[in-house]
């Protein structure tokens, strides 16, 4: 069991827990990702790694309440327990070597870059971040990325805060302007990250996106986190798990990524209704 | 001394009958009541030179547990099956009799060999429900071994290691203890129970189970040894499934037989309103013809599929699937497409699976295995309509030990190079068996590499610490 050291409410659909495991915040690197399960019977979910306390032994986990398992582990509190926490799994973002980076961070999504851009930010590279939100009352982590960033653009899909419009928009202009960057590294919802690969394919820069796909064990066993790879006009198989999280964006087949997520949308979709249900009735 | 029983065949494996039990999770087989064992027990002649033994990879003294049963001194079978086999209740559901103890048996020269399966599992039964006894703790030697993986081959070099003295911490990567015995095999085949049951008598001996410990990532197979192990087993399986390689299968609906299987066996989703979502119902292809193939099928048939299909490239000859699988999938009605191939796997706008197209095969020359090989029928392509495809055509080794583990050597096909008497890897310290070695093979065949590298491990301490 995995105890709950700290919870606060990032906003009212986002949530950021501190999870004492210590083993797991030994090893964690930005970019990697845990498995958990909320209770007994529950389901095993992957999510990437936010932050962690070595000392401590915390592990900071950020989420959307998007789903049945991320509803009930919403419910739970400061000093409560989850049954498993496993990891860190997946292979670490690569920081090595970088001088100039250019984070763009979607949603939820940022809560992963974040990490990311310290280290960065850390070792002296020079990090430009760009972070899009639907709209104000979703956003996250502004002043952690002020902090960690040379630049930062905040953008919301309403214009309610930052400027209007999606992480695109900064990011052309500065490459229409002529900026160059040793490595764009994109993180949120598919197809934000679809569109940030084809606005920056045309440069050639290097781009590496972060992928979330659904997954069971997390140890490479079961195969169902694969995507495809486009490798010089050849299509590779790999696991997310294993081979990634991270790759080289460029070569991501993000529609068949996008399909893939869907497919227990229906599934999904009715077991949030009922444990939205159960919780109104108060009866979990 | 009992009456020789001269009938030419085995008593019946009472079962569940097959419409019933195609649409239920419980055990298929109900196991030899008391009297159908003393009955099977007296046809085995107690041959002087036991050629069963020999074809039985950890040599249980077959004849004697057999004897031991003619005494009805069930208990006394156990404590013979016990020197040689740690999970008896397991291996007479799953071990491949028919090309083991049983393919060598003298009765089966003329007419069907003494059931030596069906007799090991009544023998485990019986001590599960009649031995009530907590199991000894062997006095600790002090010295302390790590055991990556907690599958048929990590829960035997356990308990003998156990046995011995030794402290012995097992790290499992997943939420629960077993391996493929628990996220693999399914509960009509190996009830959950009895797995369980052999991994409580593993903490009654004193052994530690780690879960949610991926050794490779939470921990270094180095810093088991900072962390004062002194010697280590690596039992942590078969590692990434394969696929075919062909169009469409990343399609909504293609499952690697070890997704399939995990979702329905360790996450439950064969339950009334499970938690983990599987795609049920409409018509399910399994493409191969392993144990794995079969136990996916027959898990697809019983979360309600309309029909469910093998489609396997050689002939019923070569399929390598334990013989009673293959007979109980028939009876409950999977229906088998041999000699065909899959060539793509279609699918509709939205993405979800419509069929598979396949081809007709015909065996050639054999192949270095001496398996003939099959070579596709040109023209004879045709499309079965499914909703579903479970691939079950093996796997690759897991590369997270290997890729974090200094000078511990792989083969080429990715499995750790050992000795075979010792199972000693490259590495000093380190052993390691089952399928992260051979590629996948048997439950009984991990077992007794858990065996043979428990005693290894064992000798290399002594030899160490003198």
């Amino acid at each position: 069991m995995y105890q709950i050291i700290k919870k606060v409410r990032l906003n009212p659909t986002v949530t950021m827990m501190e999870i004492h495991a210590p083993y797991v915040a030994v090893k964690a690197e930005p970019g990697q990702f845990i498995i958990l399960r909320v209770n007994e019977e529950g389901e095993r979910i992957p999510l990437t790694i936010a932050g962690y306390d070595r000392i401590n032994g915390t592990v900071r986990i950020i989420f959307q309440i998007v789903g049945a398992t991320t509803l009930l582990l919403n419910e739970k509190n400061e000093g409560e327990y989850i049954q498993d926490f496993a990891g860190p799994l997946g292979v670490p973002t690569r920081t090595e070597g970088l001088k100039k980076v250019c984070i763009t961070g979607g949603g939820v999504g940022c809560a992963i870059a974040l990490p990311i851009a310290q280290k960065l930010s850390a070792q002296g590279c020079e990090v430009t971040s760009i972070i899009g939100f639907r709209s104000r009352d979703l956003l996250i982590l502004e002043d952690e990325f002020r902090r960690a960033s040379k630049r930062l653009y905040v953008m919301t899909d309403d214009g309610s805060y930052g400027q209007k419009g999606n992480v695109c928009m900064p990011l052309n202009e500065m490459l229409s302007a002529g900026e160059c960057f040793d490595e764009i590294i994109t993180i949120g919802p598919l197809i934000m990250m679809k569109f940030v690969t084809e606005a920056v394919r045309p440069m050639n820069i290097p781009c590496t996106a972060s992928m979330n796909p659904i997954m069971i064990d997390g140890t490479g066993m079961c195969g169902g986190c694969r995507l495809s790879l486009n490798q010089n006009g050849q299509k590779i198989t790999k696991f997310a798990c294993v081979d990634g999280p991270d790759f080289n964006a460029y070569e991501i087949d993000f529609d068949e990524a996008i399909s893939r997520n869907a497919m227990y949308k229906e599934f999904e979709r009715h077991a949030y209704e009922a444990n939205c249900n159960l919780l109104k009735k108060g009866k979990m | 001394m009992a009456d020789i029983n001269k009938s030419k065949v085995k008593n019946p494996m009472p079962s569940q009958d097959p419409e019933v039990r195609a649409h239920n999770f419980m055990e298929v087989t109900l196991g030899y009541d008391e009297n159908t064992a003393l009955d099977e027990a007296r046809r085995c002649l107690n041959c002087k030179n036991s050629p069963c033994v020999k074809g039985c990879p950890v040599n249980v003294s077959i004849p004697e547990f057999i004897e031991k049963i003619k005494e009805h001194d069930f208990e006394g079978a156990y404590q013979v099956i016990s020197r040689s086999s740690s999970l008896p209740a397991v291996c007479g559901r799953v071990c491949p009799q028919e090309s083991q103890c049983e393919c060598e048996c003298v009765r089966g020269k003329k007419g069907e060999s003494v059931a030596i399966g069906r007799l090991e599992r009544f023998v485990a039964d019986w001590h599960n429900q009649h031995q009530k006894n907590a199991l000894q703790k062997t006095a600790s030697n002090g010295h302390r071994v790590a055991i990556v993986g907690s599958g048929p081959s990590g829960l035997t070099c356990a308990g003998d290691l156990a046995k011995k003295g030794y402290q012995v911490s097992v790290f499992e990567a997943l939420h629960t203890a077993g391996g493929v015995l628990v996220y693999g095999i399914p509960e009509f085949r190996l009830p959950k129970a009895i797995v369980q049951k052999e991994v409580d008598n593993l903490l009654q001996m004193g052994v530690s189970i780690e879960t949610n410990m991926i050794i490779g990532k939470t921990l270094t197979v180095d810093e088991l040894f900072e962390n004062g192990y002194e010697a280590v087993f690596i039992g942590s399986g078969a590692g990434l499934p394969n696929f075919m390689e062909i169009s469409g299968e990343s399609l909504k609906g293609v499952y690697s037989a070890n997704e399939f299987l995990t979702r329905s066996n360790l996450m439950k989703a064969y339950k009334e309103d499970p938690v983990t979502p599987i795609m049920k119902g409409g018509r399910v292809a399994v493409v191969g013809g392993g144990n794995v193939a079969m136990d996916a099928a027959r898990t697809a048939l019983r979360l309600g599929a309309e029909a469910v299909y093998i489609v396997y490239r050689r002939s019923m000859e070569e399929l390598p699937a334990r013989h009673e699988e293959v007979e109980h999938a028939k009876e409950e009605g999977i229906q088998f497409h041999l000699l065909n191939n899959p060539v793509e796997i279609l699918g509709n706008e939205q993405g979800f699976v419509t069929g598979i197209r396949c081809i007709r095969m015909e065996l050639g020359e054999p192949d270095e295995k001496g398996r003939r090989r099959p070579v596709p029928i040109e023209g004879s392509e045709f499309l079965l309509d499914v909703d579903t495809v479970v691939i079950s055509i093996g796997t690759s080794p897991n590369p997270l030990i290997k890729s974090t583990t200094e000078g511990l050597e792989v083969n080429r096909h990715g499995g750790f190079i050992v000795e075979e008497n010792t199972g000693a890897t490259t590495k000093e310290g380190v052993f390691a068996g089952g399928d992260a070695v051979t590629g996948a093979a048997t439950v009984i065949s991990a077992m007794g590499a858990g065996k043979t590298a428990a005693k290894a491990i064992d000798e290399y301490l002594k030899r160490k610490n003198l």
